[in-house]
């Protein structure tokens, strides 16, 4: 069983962080990663930086740029997450757009993610279809499970499909925006969260955009069995630094 | 082979929808009607009814003679620069505000470099009365004053992009992000032929009304209907789309798409992309895009702001690899130089853009008799700030 597998087997509400690697300082990474694991933390989507994130809003945006004016690149987060097996054990999800992924190879990317003892990948711009044609056997060969999203405009039958190709969990984008956009969550919202989890997929739902403290987290994993937090800390992180991480970890749950 | 897009979406090994799920439905939705629609007989009245009525089509094949003199060829000038607005990019803005309608939608978004292609979309949605908000890149908006006016007084919203580089592409990512924000109500009018699928086929579709009237005009004129070869500049690449588009199985007509070396390839400062680039994914397409190893795109430069785009739409970029396609790449000093001589020569003042593809004539030659159209995709007006800055006017 996968790491991610394990942890969601846990009967409890997750807790996942996404931060960018390399940010705010370049030799972050690791240090960020201790610190997530010693306060609970469930789960972590490491960011691989990208100079055009289509996805993203601008908190992230702006995370990503200083990432790569730091001197970020994909060799040097594998070099740093060369030991990183033996400092932490929660599920670890590399996150990142597909272009840097295919400059690396994907075969290459996916080999490197397995011997450094990454569990997951989520790449929004590397659709299912092209996924499940020429990478699928890739990132099985490697023991990566592949993690797609949906949003409250995915149709019951395009989700159906995305259910029986994943293997982790479903990754449920909260609402119609970009990251780190939204203020609190509506009516609409909640509707959606229980209508997906009437569906009863195979695969567990995390959601994610748009949670920032306490009361969306606890909106956002009511009906699911997770939630992902990702602009907030980030935000957190330029304005306290890694000093901040504790209390802020502690705000949410 | 096939030149055209396949059933998938690709264009040889480039194309496809490489798009966050976001962006699935609008995206499908499209795919699934636009063939449909752009078929049906009321879709194509009123797209040619408008095409010949307000902007002016179809537009002359101009014998350019003194220019044939000087290079001791025959010489044809498409005239896209007479369309409504000063250059091709309206074919494709009518095609999409007509297909926007068909789908219900009432909001249109579009980004924009030097502000052309903002320019288009905003007369269309004044035509039609649908809001309409433009996405420019900061550092665009102060180079292209007169544009950004142009599209407030055809009563659009303009919205810098200060994300990134602060120009086209950035532009184009801040629109992106408008269409996740806005998923129901909005169609995001794309410029050129780049994007995710069906984005440059249903905008080659719309440009290729350049080539059908080419190959009409050139019967009438030549008592044939292809010629040697046919020429564009391409940054994106869709007035180059729309001129090879009815020649494209046709081996006997030479296709040369002629992309901006700025200031050399070697120099840094280039945006020829099919030298320069390697296979990616920007925008949603798998095409040859400039980057660095690590796949970070980067910034092309080029005098013409039409031009420096960091990708190359996928037909563009199938036509490169297979060989059907001929690609020179012009510097800056040629394009301009070439654009001063077509004044000179014809007593037409071409949009930089175009100017690239008539630079050509100096280093590549052919036969007397070849017979060869350029596509003169827009005029140059918009240029005037930068021909009295380069040639001290």
């Amino acid at each position: 069983m996968n790491r991610i597998q394990q942890k969601l087997s846990e009967n409890k509400k997750l807790l996942s962080i996404y931060f960018t690697a390399g940010y705010p300082k370049l030799g972050d990474t690791v240090e960020i990663l201790q610190q997530l694991e010693k306060n609970g933390v469930d789960i972590v989507e490491i960011g691989l930086p990208f100079s055009d994130p289509l996805a993203d809003g601008p908190t992230i945006q702006e995370s990503s740029q200083t990432a790569l004016k730091n001197g970020m690149t994909t060799d040097l987060l594998f070099e740093q997450l060369k030991d990183i097996r033996k400092k932490v054990s929660i599920p670890l999800i590399l996150m990142g757009y597909f272009n840097p992924v295919l400059q690396f190879g994907v075969e290459n990317f996916c080999g490197k993610c397995a011997e450094v003892g990454i569990d997951g990948l989520i790449l929004p711009d590397l659709p299912l279809a092209e996924y499940e044609e020429n990478y699928a056997a890739i990132f099985k060969k490697y023991g990566l499970i592949n993690i797609f999203l949906i949003t409250p405009q995915t149709s019951e039958e395009r989700i159906q499909q995305i259910d029986s190709a994943s293997e982790g969990f479903i990754y449920m984008v909260s609402s119609a925006s970009v990251t780190g956009s939204a203020t609190g969550f509506g009516n609409e919202q909640n509707d959606y969260f229980q209508r997906i989890a009437l569906m009863k997929l195979k695969n567990p739902l995390v959601v994610g955009f748009g949670i920032n403290n306490a009361e969306t987290f606890q909106q956002a994993t009511k009906h699911t069995s997770g939630a992902i937090i990702g602009s907030a800390f980030i935000k957190m992180l330029s304005e306290k630094g890694l000093d901040g991480i504790s209390t802020f970890i502690k705000t949410i749950r | 082979m096939n030149y055209n897009v396949n059933e998938k979406g690709y264009y040889g090994e480039f194309g496809g929808a490489y798009i966050p799920e976001m962006l699935y439905p609008n995206v499908e939705e499209l795919r699934q009607n636009y063939l449909k629609i752009m078929i049906e007989e009321s879709f194509q009245k009123e797209f040619h009814q408008l095409l010949k009525d307000y902007v002016g089509r179809p537009t002359p094949l101009y014998f350019a003679k003194r220019l044939s003199e000087k290079y001791n060829t025959k010489i044809y000038l498409k005239r896209e620069d007479l369309c409504h607005t000063g250059a091709h990019k309206i074919n494709n803005t009518i095609g999409q505000i007509l297909m926007a309608k068909r789908l219900g939608k009432t909001r249109i978004i579009a980004e924009t470099g030097a502000g052309q292609h903002g320019v288009a979309t905003a007369t269309v949605c004044a035509l039609m009365g649908l809001e309409c908000i433009v996405f420019m890149g900061e550092i665009d908006i102060e180079r292209q004053a007169p544009n950004v006016a142009r599209m407030k007084m055809l009563g659009a919203k303009v919205v810098p992009a200060k994300s990134g580089s602060k120009t086209l592409k950035d532009a184009t990512n801040e629109a992106i992000r408008d269409w996740i924000n806005n998923p129901v109500d909005t169609h995001y009018i794309i410029g050129s032929v780049v994007g995710p699928h069906p984005y440059p086929d249903m905008i080659a579709r719309f440009q290729s009304v350049i080539s059908e009237e080419i190959k009409k005009q050139l019967n009438e004129k030549e008592g044939r209907e292809n010629p040697d070869f046919v020429v564009a500049c391409v940054g994106g690449g869709s007035n180059a789309a729309g001129a090879f588009y009815h020649y494209l199985d046709k081996p006997e007509v030479g296709i040369i798409a002629v992309e901006a070396a700025g200031k050399g390839i070697d120099s840094g400062e280039s945006a020829a992309t099919s030298a320069l680039g390697k296979v990616g994914i920007i925008h949603g397409s798998k095409t040859l895009l400039m980057q660095t190893a690590d796949g970070q795109i980067t910034e092309p430069y080029s005098i013409s702001a039409g031009l420096d785009y960091p990708g190359v739409g996928p037909m563009h970029a199938n036509l490169f690899t297979s060989g059907r396609g001929e690609f020179i790449s012009i510097t800056d000093d040629e394009a301009m130089i070439a654009g001063l001589n077509l004044c000179k020569l014809e007593g037409i003042i071409p949009a930089i853009e175009s100017s690239h593809a008539l630079a050509i004539f100096k280093n590549r030659k052919f036969k007397k008799d070849d017979i060869i159209v350029v596509n003169l995709s827009g005029r140059g007006d918009k240029d005037l700030d930068t021909y009295i800055k380069y040639f001290n006017l």
